[in-house]
C-alpha cells in the first residue's frame, strides 16, 4: 500500500493552506485523512499535493449559535458523537457520528471530513441533509454557504471547488417539538459498517400532527439524497403507525436506487422504506 | 514408551503476550538488512490472457530500479514445487499466458517500496485476453478450458469407495443406499448448496526477506510461514543446495490459518534474486496485494442427500459435489476435498456415499484454509441432517443422537475405512443439551414465534481429524517429499537442561499465534519440575531446531508436544541418575517438582536442578561413565490421528424486515482431550467460531464471469470484528486419547468446523415457519430478505 509521489505541505494557517490550495487545482485537503489516505494507498486516488490542516488552529470547537450548531472543521467523528449540544440539538448528527468507522476512524476522522467526501454510504451526510445543514466554504478569495441540499452532487463529489475548504459546517438546532434520529443496516449486519442503506430524519410536532418534516437516504444511491415524499406524505397526518408506512413507503421517490454488492435496487429500496420509517418513528418520540 | 496421562491443565498466561502487545514482537518486516532492496510485482488485470509481449526497458530505465525480471530469466528454476502435483504446477511468473486475475508477471527489485511500484506500473504488457471460466460447472462442462489446449478442467474426482485402494479397507455403500432408496417406508432429502471461496486473512501479511551469501554459498531466509523446514528443502531443491544451506527463520508470524503452508513464488524470486544482485532482497505483501498473492480457501458446491426412515435412521448420505481448484495446483490444492473425506460422514455410523470432483478455473489457486475440507464436509452432513430431521419432523438433536457412532464403538472405523481412536459423542450432545437448557430455549422460541418473531436454534455436532497419522499417508501426498525434505508428519523436540538450570526446548513446529512457547514450557515444567519462568522455548530456525514438518492441521500439540513430552522422560530419565548419584537413593525414588528434585517420601531430601545441572556438566562428579551434558531429542510418530468432536448451538433472531440477524447465543461443548493450557484452548475455539461465523455471515470472495475479484479489499469482504460476535459460552467433555502420552487432540480447527452450520442452521430454523428450507452462505442480509421474499411468494 504505497501511494505515488506527491507533495505533502502542513499548513499552519488557514491562509497559508488557502493559498497553496489556489496555487495547486490538483492538491487535495487533507484533515484526518481516514478516506484519502486509504485512496491513495490503493493508488485510486493520487493527487500532487496533500494540503493537511490539522495543525491549524481554532477549527476544532464546536459551537452554539443559538439556533444552529457550528461545527469546525478539524471536530472529530467522536467529538460529535460524544458532544451534548449535538445530542441534544441535532441528534441525527450525533448518532451518525458514533456509528462512523470503527474506534480509531472516529478519533482521527472529522464530520466536515466525512461531509466534503461525500462517500455514497457514509452516515453524517445523511443526517445534515436531513437537518438541513450549511457548509462554510472558504477559498483564498472568500467564503460562500452552500446548502446541504446543493452539497452533494455526486459519488464522491461535493460542491466544492478544488480551491475551497469545508471550514465549518452549521445543523440547525432541532427546538421545542422538534426531535432528530439516523439509523441504518450495516455492512457487516446491525449497524455495523458502511451502510447498505440508513436514513436520517427530522420531525417537527404540532397539537399531535406532523407539522414538518425531513428525511434524507443513504447507500442507496451514487449520493444522498432527500426523500422528498416521506415529507410531504407526513406533514399534516398523526404520525401514527400507519401514517408513518405510508409515507416511508414513498421513501424512494425521485431517488436514484443502485444494485451494490451488499443489495439488489429491489432490496435497497425496500430497506430505504424501512429505515426511513424507523428514523421517523424516533424522530417523531424524540420529539415528544 | 510411556503411557501415562499428564493432566497440567494449568491456565498460564502466555509468555509470548507482553511482547506481543507492547509491539515488541520481530516479524519479518521488521527485520532490517543493510543494502536490502525491495520487490514489487506487477500483477494481471486479466483472469486469462495471452502475454504477447512485456517492455520492461521504461521500468528499468527508472531512477532507484535495481532489475526487472520476467520468466524468460527464471525459467531454469522450473515452477513452485508443489506436494501433491496434480495439474498445472504455477510458474515462478507468468510464462506466455496469465490464468487468473493478479498473477504475477514481472518482478521488479528497488531501492525502496515507492519506486518499485511506481517502476511496476511502467512495465508494460500487451496482454490479448482470452475467454475465461469461473464458473465451476462451466468448468467441469469444459467449454472453455482454463489452461489452453488441456483436455479438461477436471484434475480428479475423488470417491469413497475408492479414494486409495489397497491401503484403507474400503466399502462401496452405493448399491446399500440405491436400494435403501427403493423402499417405500423412507423419505430422501436433498439439497445443492454452496460452500463459497474465502480469502484467508492474517492480520500479518505474508513477507520474506532472502540474504544469499556467495562466500559460503548458502541463503539466509526469512518467511512468514508455517513450514519453515519444508520451505528450507523447497529452497534447496530449487537453486541446487543442501537443505542445510538454506537458513530459514520463521519470527513471530501473525496468523497463518493455512494460507502461509505453501511454498510461494515469492519466496524463491527474492532468493533468485538476493543470489543474483549480491544483496538482500525484500518482499512484503500489501493488504490488498493478499488477495491475489495468497491461496484462497473453500469454493465447492455439492448436493448431499439422505436416504432415511420416517422415524429418523438413516440409511444413506450421499454427496455429489466440484471443488474449486483455481488455475493453479501448489502444496495440498486437491488432496484438500480428501481431507473432507476423511470427516465425511460426522459423528454418525452411516453408509456413505461421497465423491467431489476437483475442478480447475482462472481465479486464485485454493489450499488449506483454517479446517481445509473438514469445514466443507462438516457443513454438508450438518446441513442435510437439518433438513432430514425438518422433512420427518423430528428434533434435530434426536435425529443426531439416533444415528451416532456410540461409545462402545470406539476404536471405530469409518466408512472409508479410517480408525477413529476414541469419542463420546452422546455425552457431548448431552451436556450442550442440558447446560443450554434446551427444552427451555425450545419454549421460548415457541413463546416468540407466538408474538411473530423470527427466533431460530441451530444444532451441530462435528468431529475433526487432525495431527494426522498413521504414517502411510505420507505416501498419499502428505508428507514433504516434493520438497526434498520425505517425513511422515513425525513431531519433535528437543529438551536441553543449561548448565545454570535453566530449559531450552527447541521445536520443529513454529506458531502463527498459537501459543507454543507458553504451552511447550508447561509440558517440560509439568514432567522436569523446572520452574515455568526458566524454560524457554524456541522455534521457527531450520538452523537451531531439529528438522520438523510445521504447523498445521492442528497437530502441534499431540504430536510435536508429545514429542516434547518425550524428550523431557529422557532428559528425566538421566537427571534421575544423576540425583541419585547425589542423594545416593535408588534412581527410581527420583521426584521431579518444585525446581528440582527429591527421594519420594522425604522431601527435605533434594537439590535443585542448578545443582544437577552442575554435575550433569562436570562428569567427574557425576555417576561413572556418564556423558557429560543434559539435553534429549526425542522424535515422535503417532500411530493415529486425532479426533476431536463437539456439539455447537446457536440462537438467533431474523428480522423480517431487513433480513438482518442477530445472533444473540453462541455455545460450544468441545472435546480435545486433556487440555494443557485451557485458556490457550479457549482462545483457539474463540477464534475458530470467529472465522465460522465470518464464512456464516460476513465473508465471500466474489469473481465476476471475467474472472475479476470484486470483493479483493477489506472494505467490500468484510470479517468479522468483536463488536460483531457475542460472547461465547464454552463447554467441554474430556474424552482423552491414548494415541499420544498426554491424551491430547488438536483443537486450532475445530471452533470452525463446528460453527458456520450452527449458524445457517439456527438461521433457517427461525424462518421455518415461513417454508425457508435453505440459504446460501454468507447469510448477508440481502440472501435473507430475499429467501423470506422468495418463501412469502
Amino acid at each position: 500500500m504505497y501511494p505515488r509521489s506527491f507533495e505533502y505541505l502542513a499548513a499552519t494557517s488557514l491562509d497559508e493552506a488557502l493559498a497553496a490550495l489556489a496555487d495547486n487545482p490538483d492538491a487535495k485537503v487533507m484533515t484526518g485523512g481516514m478516506s484519502l489516505i486509504p485512496l491513495m494507498k490503493l493508488r485510486l486516488f493520487s493527487p500532487s499535493l496533500v494540503v493537511d490542516i490539522g495543525r491549524v488552529p481554532g477549527l476544532d470547537a464546536i459551537d452554539d449559535a443559538g439556533d444552529h450548531l457550528a461545527i469546525g472543521a478539524l471536530v472529530r467523528h467522536a467529538t460529535t458523537a460524544s458532544s451534548e449540544a449535538v445530542q441534544s440539538g441535532a441528534a441525527a448528527l450525533a448518532q451518525a457520528a458514533a456509528l462512523t468507522g470503527d474506534v480509531q476512524v472516529r478519533n482521527r476522522g472529522t464530520t466536515c471530513g466525512a461531509l466534503a467526501h461525500a462517500d455514497i454510504a457514509a452516515d453524517q451526510t445523511a443526517a445534515a441533509l436531513a437537518l438541513g445543514a450549511t457548509m462554510v466554504a472558504r477559498s483564498s478569495s472568500g467564503e460562500r454557504t452552500i446548502a446541504a441540499d446543493d452539497f452533494f452532487v455526486d459519488t464522491l463529489t461535493s460542491a466544492l471547488q478544488p480551491d475551497e475548504i469545508l471550514v465549518e459546517v452549521r445543523v440547525p438546532k432541532t427546538g421545542a417539538g422538534s426531535g432528530s434520529a439516523y439509523g441504518k443496516l450495516g455492512r457487516r449486519g446491525g449497524q455495523s459498517d458502511y451502510a447498505v442503506a440508513g436514513a436520517a430524519a427530522v420531525v417537527t410536532m404540532d397539537g399531535g400532527s406532523v407539522a414538518a418534516a425531513r428525511v434524507a437516504l443513504t447507500g442507496v444511491g451514487t449520493k444522498p439524497s432527500l426523500a422528498a415524499g416521506v415529507a410531504e406524505a407526513l406533514v399534516g397526518t398523526d404520525g401514527s403507525e400507519a401514517a408513518v408506512a405510508a409515507a416511508a413507503a414513498r421513501a424512494t421517490e425521485g431517488v436514484t436506487v443502485l444494485e451494490d454488492l451488499y443489495g439488489s435496487e429491489e432490496y435497497k429500496a425496500h430497506l430505504a422504506q424501512v429505515y426511513a420509517g424507523r428514523a421517523v418513528t424516533a424522530a417523531m418520540a424524540a420529539a415528544s | 514408551m510411556t503411557t501415562s496421562i499428564s493432566a497440567m491443565g494449568g491456565i498460564v498466561r502466555r509468555k509470548e503476550d507482553p511482547a506481543l502487545i507492547a509491539g515488541q514482537g520481530k516479524y519479518v518486516d521488521d527485520i532490517r538488512l543493510n543494502g536490502e532492496a525491495v520487490t514489487a510485482f506487477v500483477r494481471s488485470p486479466f483472469a486469462h490472457a495471452r502475454i504477447n509481449s512485456i517492455d520492461t526497458s521504461a521500468a528499468a530505465a527508472m531512477p532507484g530500479v535495481v532489475a526487472v525480471y520476467t520468466i524468460d530469466d527464471v525459467r531454469h528454476l522450473g515452477p513452485v514445487l508443489a506436494q501433491v502435483p496434480v495439474g498445472v504446477m504455477r510458474p515462478l511468473l507468468a510464462d506466455g499466458a496469465v490464468h487468473h486475475a493478479g498473477e504475477a508477471v514481472a518482478m521488479v527489485v528497488a531501492e525502496n517500496s515507492y519506486v518499485a511500484r511506481d517502476a511496476a506500473e511502467a512495465v508494460m504488457v500487451d496482454y490479448e485476453p482470452l475467454p475465461a471460466v469461473v464458473d465451476m460447472k462451466a468448468a467441469v462442462a469444459g467449454a472453455t478450458k482454463v489452461h489452453e489446449g488441456s483436455e479438461s478442467n477436471v484434475l480428479v474426482t475423488w470417491f469413497s469407495h475408492d479414494w486409495w485402494p489397497g491401503v484403507f479397507e474400503l466399502v462401496d455403500h452405493r448399491p446399500a443406499i440405491a436400494e435403501a432408496k427403493e423402499r417405500d417406508d423412507v423419505v430422501v432429502v436433498s439439497q445443492e448448496m454452496t460452500n463459497q471461496r474465502l480469502i484467508p486473512t492474517a492480520i500479518e501479511p505474508r513477507a520474506v526477506l532472502a540474504d544469499w551469501n556467495h562466500g559460503y554459498n548458502r541463503v539466509n531466509l526469512w518467511s512468514s510461514t508455517q513450514m519453515p523446514h519444508a520451505l528450507a528443502g523447497a529452497v534447496a531443491k530449487t537453486f541446487g543446495l543442501p537443505s542445510n544451506e538454506v537458513h530459514v527463520v520463521a519470527p513471530e508470524v501473525g496468523g497463518g490459518f493455512g494460507a502461509k503452508l505453501n511454498i510461494y513464488p515469492d519466496e524463491i524470486l527474492t532468493v533468485f534474486a538476493s543470489k543474483a544482485l549480491d544483496r538482500p532482497v525484500r518482499w512484503t505483501e500489501t493488504r490488498r496485494e493478499a488477495a491475489f498473492s495468497t491461496i484462497q480457501g473453500r469454493g465447492w458446491v455439492a448436493t448431499a442427500t439422505i436416504t432415511g426412515t420416517k422415524d429418523g435412521k438413516i440409511l444413506g448420505y450421499e454427496l455429489d459435489g466440484i471443488a474449486d481448484m483455481g488455475a493453479y495446483s501448489q502444496n495440498f490444492t486437491v488432496a484438500i476435498p480428501v481431507l473432507g473425506l476423511f470427516v465425511a460422514q460426522g459423528q454418525y455410523d452411516i453408509p456413505l456415499a461421497w465423491q467431489v470432483s476437483c475442478v480447475q478455473t482462472n481465479t486464485q489457486t485454493t489450499d488449506a484454509y483454517r479446517g481445509a475440507g473438514r469445514p466443507e464436509a462438516s457443513y454438508y452432513i450438518e446441513r442435510i441432517i437439518d433438513m432430514y430431521a425438518a422433512a420427518i419432523d423430528m428434533d434435530p438433536a434426536d435425529v443426531r443422537r439416533k444415528n451416532f457412532f456410540k461409545k462402545e464403538d470406539f476404536p471405530a472405523t469409518t466408512a472409508i475405512g479410517l480408525t477413529m481412536d476414541s469419542g463420546d459423542y452422546e455425552r457431548n450432545l448431552d451436556t450442550l443439551i442440558a447446560d443450554v437448557d434446551y427444552a427451555g430455549l425450545r419454549a421460548m422460541q415457541a413463546a416468540a414465534r407466538a408474538e411473530g418473531r423470527y427466533v431460530g436454534i441451530g444444532l451441530s455436532t462435528y468431529v475433526e481429524v487432525c495431527g494426522f497419522a498413521p504414517s502411510v499417508l505420507a505416501e498419499f501426498g502428505f508428507g514433504w517429499d516434493a520438497y526434498g525434505m520425505p517425513t511422515s508428519f513425525s513431531g519433535s523436540g528437543l529438551v536441553r537442561v543449561n548448565p545454570d538450570g535453566s530449559a531450552t526446548v527447541i521445536i520443529g513446529t513454529g506458531p502463527s499465534g498459537q501459543g507454543h512457547q507458553t504451552t511447550w514450557a508447561q509440558v517440560v515444567s509439568d514432567r522436569l519440575g523446572i520452574d515455568y519462568d526458566s524454560v524457554r522455548v524456541t522455534h521457527g530456525n531450520t538452523a537451531e531446531s531439529p528438522t520438523g514438518v510445521g504447523t498445521f492441521g492442528s497437530r502441534s500439540a499431540a504430536v510435536d508436544g508429545a514429542a516434547t513430552y518425550e524428550a523431557a522422560e529422557k532428559v528425566g530419565g538421566k537427571a534421575a541418575d544423576i540425583v541419585a548419584h547425589m542423594l545416593e537413593a535408588s534412581a527410581e525414588d527420583i521426584r521431579f517438582a518444585d525446581g528440582g528434585a527429591h527421594v519420594a517420601g522425604s522431601p527435605g531430601h533434594k537439590v535443585t536442578w542448578a545443582e544437577i545441572a552442575e554435575v550433569a556438566y562436570k562428569p567427574h562428579k557425576g555417576p561413572d561413565g556418564m556423558e557429560a551434558g543434559l539435553e534429549a531429542h526425542a522424535v515422535f510418530s503417532p500411530g493415529n490421528a486425532t479426533w476431536p468432536f463437539g456439539s455447537h448451538l446457536a440462537v438467533v433472531e431474523v428480522d423480517p424486515d431487513t433480513g438482518n440477524v442477530e445472533i444473540q447465543r453462541y455455545v460450544g461443548i468441545d472435546d480435545c482431550g486433556n487440555r494443557i493450557n485451557p485458556m490457550i484452548v479457549d482462545g483457539q475455539i474463540h477464534g475458530g467460531i470467529a472465522q465460522g461465523i465470518g464464512q456464516a455471515m460476513f465473508e465471500d470472495a466474489i469473481y465476476d464471469a471475467e474472472g475479476n475479484l470484486l470483493s479483493g479489499s477489506l472494505i467490500d469482504y468484510p470479517i468479522p470484528a468483536a463488536g460483531d460476535l457475542p460472547a461465547f459460552e464454552l463447554g467441554w467433555t474430556n474424552t482423552p486419547t491414548d494415541v499420544n502420552p498426554m491424551g491430547v487432540k488438536g483443537i486450532g480447527e475445530a471452533g470452525t468446523i463446528g460453527s458456520a452450520q450452527t449458524i445457517v442452521n439456527a438461521v433457517v430454523d427461525a424462518l421455518a415457519p415461513l417454508g425457508v428450507k435453505h440459504i446460501d452462505m454468507p447469510l448477508r442480509p440481502r440472501r435473507v430478505w430475499d429467501a423470506i421474499q422468495k418463501a412469502r411468494g
